[in-house]
């Protein structure tokens, strides 16, 4: 079983090269780059939404990204089931696009933060997390990471078990609300966080191993 | 015919930003304040003839997030 | 390269002048025999424009005038180095295959003036000197040196320009998705009228890619692309050569505003240009802009260059030609390409949401002539490019000798609430502005965009950064040492050599190439070119004994506002190589014993510790061994090679204490060390304080005591077990021991609340 994978590339994206890299390290992926202005996903299994700052974050982060033709062909991927994974800017660009619930903010300490983080899993039953391990540590860089959702919408996502990543051990770094860092859609198949599994997929370079789990699950689901 | 649209966060979003800046200002020993929000602002040229209902429309679409921000729209005479 | 074409000087006058206002010569900063020589260069009265052209190109900004000389003594060549000074940056060798692109470069003055621009343009200026050259950019690192935080007169000042400048470089480099992966913030009184903002990028580019600013044939379109022209930073390079008057107000309009977003289209543009071989040469628009651009490519080529300013695309209206050609407009590119590339160019540029503009030609004459934005179409300009570049002035400016000094023994300074509690006092030194953690800094910028970052040696003494395509590690640092320079430049070049050598050394990789800025004062005060010129020979030396060239950098000469001048700076950045990055080590404590490697002769005149609590320092450090130096490399590079190692930690600001206190928070290992010498206050806090010597702090396991101990003899380095790692304290002899939380507090700090005026809240998790 191979996973066909498609990196999504926007002007402003600079994760994309990280997210293609960390995926010809897994086995039973095969990857490419799409540039944002193509009008076809063909015969993939899994699009992911790199982090970085397309358009450089102007206007909002992910708010003109959301424009681009190839997002509306994620859209009606997620649609038909396919598996998109949204990281960091990619998971502003899914709010901005309306395939996930909320908002993501300035942080509450009003500065960037990029260091390791312990995260917890809390929805192993989902494609992406299957394999992941309850407590995790992966790394964060964001300034606008702090996810807002109202009272509501947070209710519903708790109910549906679709918080899939919450910032673990007292701390909550960007201030979200209920320590949300992941949730998923309704059916499953989108997945958007802000901590950057595919800098954890070698111990040396993200001080942890435990982004590949988001990957393996995967694989397994498919 | 210059808009003027102003974008804030909903009230019940919290503005740490704002909250940063009255605790700065009190510091520095401005205590007439009793709240600040942080906010931001589009100057818009438009053609003549554009009515307010279009800007609407393209605040709601592009330049805010309905989810936690508010706009309000103003016209620019000066 | 084409042979100097021979010049003639026109007969006729190809510019209509009608004789210029003394007003506006005055605003050039030429001297009146610089006037004069352009004068009798051209046979005529200049136009305006060829005024400003000149005025750009004379300035020690651009043509290192006054330091020309001084700088030509440096060694700049070596086996791995493919690229010496001269170009956007130097390039060395890292294998059959791949080299390195790195330089240093200033922007001091703008950060002064906007301190969050003046930053943020920096970091875009240095990104273009490594993409031009072909280069990926892989990692920024950047040296900073602000006013004191202390409570004096300006220390608002400063923290509102610290504040800015860190922001700043977050903001860009994160944006543009390269990593800052190391630095160093220094304090000292002497910047808070003139802050430090030098930043170093480096990049990673096959051999066979790397790109010249070199335009060599007549005949090929110039190409312009990236942001329009404004009016922003017209004379920014002249200001660079300028000392400040107290409240410079005016200055503010040509502040330039930085665009990462641009900077990224223009950086993956310029290499998809530069990887599909359709650039002959290429280089930003930088200090003095179009004109410096342009005549520095048909300079080094000995060609000539035509440009039409009616086809420049500008963002203001009613620009003259003289606003123009001197704009320094960020995040603007212009290159040479052969006609029958220009198709393939331009869609390259189209993919980027950029246009690519036909602004003129290259030709055969040795000419640089400028038709400007008016109709009809007239030459503003006609200039022998040979005028602007090799027959720019060059001075030697008179020395004032060397300062002798009275050296002063310095004590111990406990205050009088303190008493005899040196715990307490050693405290407040781990938490005062130059020694504690930099991590509330460090952790606003993406250290690990790229991936290639190894985590560990983020926040310890050089990052270590592995190499696509191949197993070598890059080892990166930038240092200086300017705390004694006021009494011994040479030797605070010197100390910032050894210390970057050593920070290499210490991650396990061989020191390579060197690039530096010079941030000094006003050259024609005697006493500050005294300093400017045992500064470089300073650097020259250390740099020739250990065995680095220096490949390119940067000179900020005017650091001065209202007479008052900065600390004589010279700032290091080093690169070295390692063959596996997978067994670099770290100061993260970890292991049995810890070892103390080398000859550790502390003094306390000189230290950082004499700084703090004095003030000021009464002498310089003591003299370097360089033979020491190269066996701690050495060995440090075997040791590492061969696994030896659990941890690895150098000794500089703040002693052995400093660094211990490093390697316990970093590895949440506590430490015993038994033998201090305990007899008096004095000798105490010598030991655990002082500097100099060639020293290092490693850590082992128990197995490999032997094997340690005798690759320290083969390298003729003394070796002493001085602690063991144990426990969860640290603890010197009898008198001192400390919790790790305790030192944690200290040490972790109130860099956040000193710089950061507008904090705001973590929220606490609910």
């Amino acid at each position: 079983m191979t996973i066909e994978a498609g990196v999504i590339v926007f002007p402003g994206s600079n994760c994309d090269r990280d997210c293609v890299r960390a995926l010809k390290g897994m086995e039973g992926y095969r990857v490419r780059e799409i540039w944002h202005r193509e009008t076809e996903l063909g015969g993939l299994d899994l699009v992911v939404l790199p982090g970085g700052f397309s358009y450089g974050d102007y206007l909002r982060p992910g708010a003109i990204a959301r424009f681009s033709p190839i997002v509306r062909e994620v859209t009606r991927f997620a649609e038909r089931g396919g598996y998109v994974l949204g990281i960091c800017n990619g998971f502003q660009i899914l709010l901005e696009a309306g395939l996930l619930p909320g908002a993501l903010i300035r942080n509450a300490g009003l500065r960037f933060i990029c260091e390791p983080v312990p995260l917890e899993c809390t929805n192993t039953n989902t494609p992406f997390t299957k394999k992941v391990p309850r407590n995790l540590t992966l790394p964060i860089a964001h300034g606008q990471g702090r996810y807002f959702i109202d009272e509501t919408g947070r209710s519903k996502l708790e109910a549906e078990g679709r918080i899939v990543l919450r910032y673990a051990g007292g701390t909550n770094p960007n201030g979200s609300t209920n320590r949300i860092a992941g949730i998923v859609n309704e059916k499953g198949n989108v997945l958007g966080m802000m901590p950057h599994p595919e800098r954890a997929c070698e111990i040396l370079i993200g001080s942890s191993e435990d982004g590949r789990s988001f990957f393996e699950s995967l694989l397994q689901a498919a | 015919m210059r808009y003027v649209v102003e974008v804030h966060l909903k009230p019940e979003v919290s503005d740490p930003e704002g909250a940063a800046i009255l605790q700065a200002a009190r510091a520095l020993g401005f205590d007439f304040l009793s709240d600040v929000r942080v906010g931001k602002s589009f100057e818009i040229e438009v053609k003549e003839g554009t009515e307010e209902k279009e800007l609407e429309v393209l605040s709601d679409k592009l330049l805010v997030n309905p989810v936690v921000e508010t706009f309000r729209i103003r016209r620019d005479d000066d | 390269m084409r042979e100097a074409p021979v010049l003639q000087i026109p007969k006729r006058d190809t510019v209509p002048s009608e004789g210029t206002s003394k007003t506006f010569l005055q605003s050039l900063g030429l001297s009146e025999e610089e006037i004069e020589r352009i004068r009798s260069l051209l046979g005529r009265e200049p136009t305006e424009t060829e005024w400003g052209i000149f005025s750009v190109m004379w300035s020690e900004h651009c043509s290192y005038k006054n330091t020309k000389r001084l700088l030509a003594a440096l060694p700049t060549s070596g086996k791995d180095v493919l690229q010496g000074p001269g170009e956007n940056a130097g390039v060395v060798a890292v294998d059959e295959e791949w080299a390195v692109a790195f330089k240093v470069e200033s922007h001091n003055h703008p950060s002064f003036v906007e301190p969050y621009q003046g930053a943020a343009t920096g970091v875009g200026g240095i990104l273009r000197d490594i993409f031009t050259m072909g280069a990926r950019p892989i990692a920024l690192l950047d040296s900073l040196h602000f006013g004191s935080t202390e409570n004096d007169v300006h220390s608002i000042r400063s923290r509102r320009i610290a504040e800015g400048v860190v922001r700043a470089i977050a903001d860009y480099g994160n944006c543009v998705g390269i990593p800052t992966v190391a630095g160093e913030t220094h304090f000292d009184r002497s910047y808070s009228g003139n802050p430090l903002v030098n930043v170093m990028a480096v990049g990673v580019v096959k051999r066979k890619d790397v790109a010249r600013a070199v335009a060599s044939e007549p005949g090929r379109k110039v190409l312009y692309y990236g942001n329009p022209t404004g009016r922003d930073g017209v004379h920014g390079a002249t200001m660079a050569s300028e000392t400040f008057e107290v409240e410079d107000e005016d200055k503010r309009i040509n502040v330039q505003v930085g665009d990462p977003f641009m900077e990224k289209k223009i950086l993956e543009a310029t290499l998809e240009l530069v990887q599909a071989g359709l650039l002959e040469a290429v280089q930003d628009m930088g200090a003095a802009g179009l004109t410096c651009s342009s005549c520095e490519m048909a300079g080094r080529g000995n060609t000539g260059i035509r440009i039409h300013l009616n086809r420049i695309p500008l963002r203001a209206e009613g620009l003259t030609p003289y606003e123009i050609m001197l704009s320094e407009s960020q995040e603007r590119m212009l290159a040479v390409v052969k006609e029958e590339n220009w198709e393939s160019a331009r869609r390259i540029l189209e993919k980027w949401d950029l246009e690519a503009v036909d602004i003129g030609e290259t030709t055969g004459d040795g000419w640089m002539r400028v038709w400007g934005n008016e109709e009809p179409e007239t030459e503003v300009a006609a200039i022998p490019v040979r005028c602007l570049t090799t027959e720019a002035p060059v001075y030697l400016p008179r020395r004032a000798g060397k300062k002798s000094g009275a050296e002063v023994r310095p004590q111990p300074a406990l205050s009088s609430e303190e008493g005899n509690d040196i715990s307490g006092h050693l405290l407040r030194f781990l938490a005062s502005e130059n020694v504690s953690s930099r991590r509330p800094i460090y952790r606003q910028y993406d250290t690990m965009v790229g991936t290639r970052t190894v985590w560990k040696t983020v926040g310890g003494d050089a990052a270590v950064l592995r190499l696509d395509g191949t197993e070598k590690g890059l080892a990166v640092t930038i240092d200086s040492n300017a705390r004694f320079a006021r009494h011994d430049p040479f030797r605070a070049s010197e100390y910032a050599v050894i210390e970057a050598a050593r920070n290499i050394a210490a991650v396990g990789a061989r020191p390579l190439a060197v690039t530096n800025c010079l941030n000094y004062g006003d050259p024609g005060n005697p006493e500050r070119f005294e300093e400017i010129a045992a500064g470089v020979e300073g650097l020259g030396y250390a740099c020739a004994r250990i065995g680095t060239p220096v490949t390119g950098g940067n000179v900020s000469l005017y650091n001065e506002t209202a007479g008052a001048a900065i600390l004589p700076t010279t700032v290091v950045g080093m690169i070295g190589i390692m063959d596996d990055y997978r067994r670099t080590t770290s100061p993260a404590l970890s292991g049995d014993d810890l070892w103390l490697l080398g000859t550790h002769s502390p003094s306390l005149a000189g230290s950082e510790y004499e700084h703090w609590s004095r003030g000021e320092t009464s002498a310089a450090l003591p003299e370097i061994d360089y033979d020491f130096e190269r066996s701690l490399h050495a060995f440090m590079v075997e040791a590492v090679s061969k696994n030896l190692l659990r941890s690895a930690h150098d000794i500089s600001a703040g002693g052995i204490f400093v660094a211990a206190v490093e390697m316990v928070l970093k590895g949440k290992r506590g430490l015993v060390w038994e033998k201090v010498p305990e007899d008096d206050d004095f000798a105490l806090v010598e030991y655990l304080l002082g500097e100099g010597g060639a020293a290092m702090l490693i850590a082992t396991a128990a197995e490999k005591r032997g094997t340690v101990e005798a690759l320290a003899r083969r390298w003729n380095l003394l070796i002493e077990r001085v602690a063991s790692i144990e426990g969860d304290r640290l603890v010197f002899g009898k008198q001192i021991s400390f919790s790790l939380e305790n030192l944690a507090a200290a040490w972790e700090g109130d860099l956040e609340k000193r710089i950061f005026l507008l904090a705001g809240k973590e929220e606490a998790a609910s």
